[in-house]
């Protein structure tokens, strides 16, 4: 298989993720998130980044622990099944991290104007709230035809963006199945793209069903082979979620030793996508497989 | 009948009555997740249930689910789309009922997820909206569903997340909002209704066992009482018994 735009997760961190960058991530929601390619950050001590995304469950929770993040831009920090992100609240409290404040709409439709090449998309959400009111990336604005009060939101550009896909070929024609979250605007969006996958493949597999492309390969800059990229969240079609990393977690979060206890167990003391799985461990991983398979009738895209 | 239900497990019931047959219904985090499910075992099996990671179901997931992004919340679902597809159908109007929690709520149903104290004076940052601020601004009417405590009660929010009706009547007009605003209160105490006119909140329903007192005690302002005031209906054996099925290990209702 040609090498294309294959490369090592550390590569693609050191290259495309630099010191004071904006970068999305975590843009499936709950699912397909690149904790691999997070971690990386951390264990590269990456300083002022500004982290983009809308729920990001516990991921830019150990970004801002690992005192990578200086602005998030966000609609939700938290975890999902347990509530609090401590880190985050901590260092928002304290004056660390400056917030950007979203909902979930409003983050969207921002995603999608930078995709769609315009400025600003309007939306009906939010008005009165002190999201519009407190939030410069708002401007409360009338409709030119009707006259009514709209919430314009301003487009947003990451430098770049990192996405989990469940496979791709080396030049990065990624397909992606599940709900897709903001990924598809969020990679058209960035001027930059960094792939994970669970699988390479080759590039008849992914042209054999284009519709469930998320991006074309064009828009990729780096593709990196991470099966279990994004552990403890689940990749439909190949393991479910880890309820339990979630509520260790919760646990080891609540305080600064018990950050870096966490931190030197699953950051530093890790190095390759092998050292990962053996932390993880092997029965813990058979837990997570999928043990009802259900696939899709295939489709025929022949002339 | 004398069995011990949880608060919880009244919540999730008195949320799932608020869900009719054929309603599309936008489902939120955690206790909204067993309200819908209950619903759709039960009384509204027709109901549809839209998640705003881009699902959209008309079948109950075929396990128990811990998160809506849960594997099996996928499998067979009717629509797999993104974000925007789903906010789209909300903000279309399309969207019957929704549900949200909320840390911090007034009289006129506003709620704060984001800072208490506010931004300037911030005590405790909170994780946000995610997609509460637009359920309560878009949604044709909105349930809360939240721990009924003094704290979280008070005569006005520090920040507006989720916008309910402002600081009364005509506001939300007046701001823009195109629908909608909050039904109902659901919370460990009672059920909390908002006046036609004044779009204050009404104390309508309190759980078995919960005096008036209890509830103006534990909540910041004070409280208006419907005359036609009712004592909720814990759920039945049956709905007990479903929700167990949804919900095998009690994380969310123990």
């Amino acid at each position: 298989m040609p090498a294309g735009k294959l490369t090592s997760l550390a590569d693609a961190v050191a290259k495309w993720v630099p010191d004071g960058c904006s970068v999305a991530l975590c843009t499936s929601l709950e699912s397909l998130i690149p904790f691999a390619a997070g971690h990386e950050i951390i264990r590269q001590r990456k300083r002022d980044l500004t982290l983009i995304g809308p729920i990001s469950d516990i991921l830019f929770d150990q970004i801002i622990g690992g005192g990578c993040a200086g602005k998030v831009e966000a609609a939700w920090v938290g975890n999902v099944i347990t509530g609090s992100a401590y880190r985050f609240r901590q260092a928002v409290e304290c004056g660390a991290v400056e917030m950007v404040d979203h909902s979930n709409l409003t983050l969207a439709m921002g995603l999608k104007a930078g995709a769609l090449g315009v400025p600003y998309l309007p939306v009906r959400t939010a008005l009165g709230s002190d999201l519009v009111s407190r939030g410069r990336h708002f401007a409360k604005i009338a409709c030119p035809f009707s006259g009514q009060p709209l919430c314009a939101v301003k487009a947003i550009c990451p430098d770049a963006a990192i996405v989990h896909v469940q496979r791709c070929d080396a030049d990065g024609n990624a397909h992606a199945w599940g709900n897709l979250g903001v990924a598809r605007d969020a990679l058209m969006a960035s001027r930059r793209v960094i792939l994970t996958c669970e699988e390479v493949v080759p590039t008849e597999i992914i042209k054999s069903d284009p519709n469930r492309v998320i991006v074309p390969a064009f828009a990729v800059d780096a593709v990196v082979h991470v099966p279990w990229g994004a552990h403890p969240s689940p990749v439909p079609g190949y393991y479910n979620r880890d309820h339990q990393a979630y509520l260790d977690y919760r646990d080891d979060s609540r305080t600064d030793a018990g950050f870096a206890a966490w931190r030197r167990c699953w950051i530093d003391a890790v190095r390759t996508v092998d050292d990962y799985r053996r932390r993880v461990g092997p029965e813990r991983l058979t837990t997570l497989a999928l043990t009802r398979h259900d696939f899709a009738e295939s489709v025929d895209y022949g002339y | 009948m004398a069995i011990e239900c949880t608060p919880a497990e009244r919540m999730v019931a008195a949320a799932a009555r608020e869900i009719e047959n054929r309603d599309i219904v936008f489902v939120g985090m955690r206790l909204p997740l067993l309200g819908f499910l209950l619903a759709k075992s039960t009384h509204a099996p027709e109901a549809i249930g839209i998640y705003e990671l881009g699902i959209i179901r008309d079948t109950a997931a075929p396990r128990p689910i811990l998160t809506m992004g849960d594997l099996p919340n996928l499998n067979r679902a009717q629509y797999l789309a993104d974000t925007a597809d789903v906010m789209g159908i909300l903000q279309q109007g399309r969207v019957d009922l929704s549900f949200i929690g909320g840390a911090q709520i007034d009289r006129f149903g506003n709620l704060n997820t984001s800072y208490i104290g506010g931004v300037d004076a911030m005590k405790i940052r909170l994780p946000g909206s995610g997609g509460a601020c637009d359920l309560a601004s878009l949604a044709r009417r909105h349930i809360i569903v939240m721990p009924h405590e003094r704290r979280r009660f008070v005569a006005k929010v520090d920040y507006i997340t989720s916008p309910g009706y402002g600081d009364g009547p005509g506001w939300r007009e007046k701001m823009g909002l195109p629908r909608g605003g909050p039904s109902a209160v659901i919370t460990t105490m009672g059920i909390m209704r908002f006046d036609a006119e004044s779009r204050a909140a009404v104390l309508t329903a309190v759980h078995p066992g919960t005096r008036v007192a209890s509830v103006q005690a534990a909540t910041g302002w004070d409280l208006a009482v419907s005359p036609t005031l009712v004592e909720t209906k814990d759920p039945t054996a049956d709905e007990r018994k479903t929700l167990r099925r949804f919900d095998p290990e009690g994380f969310w209702t123990r």
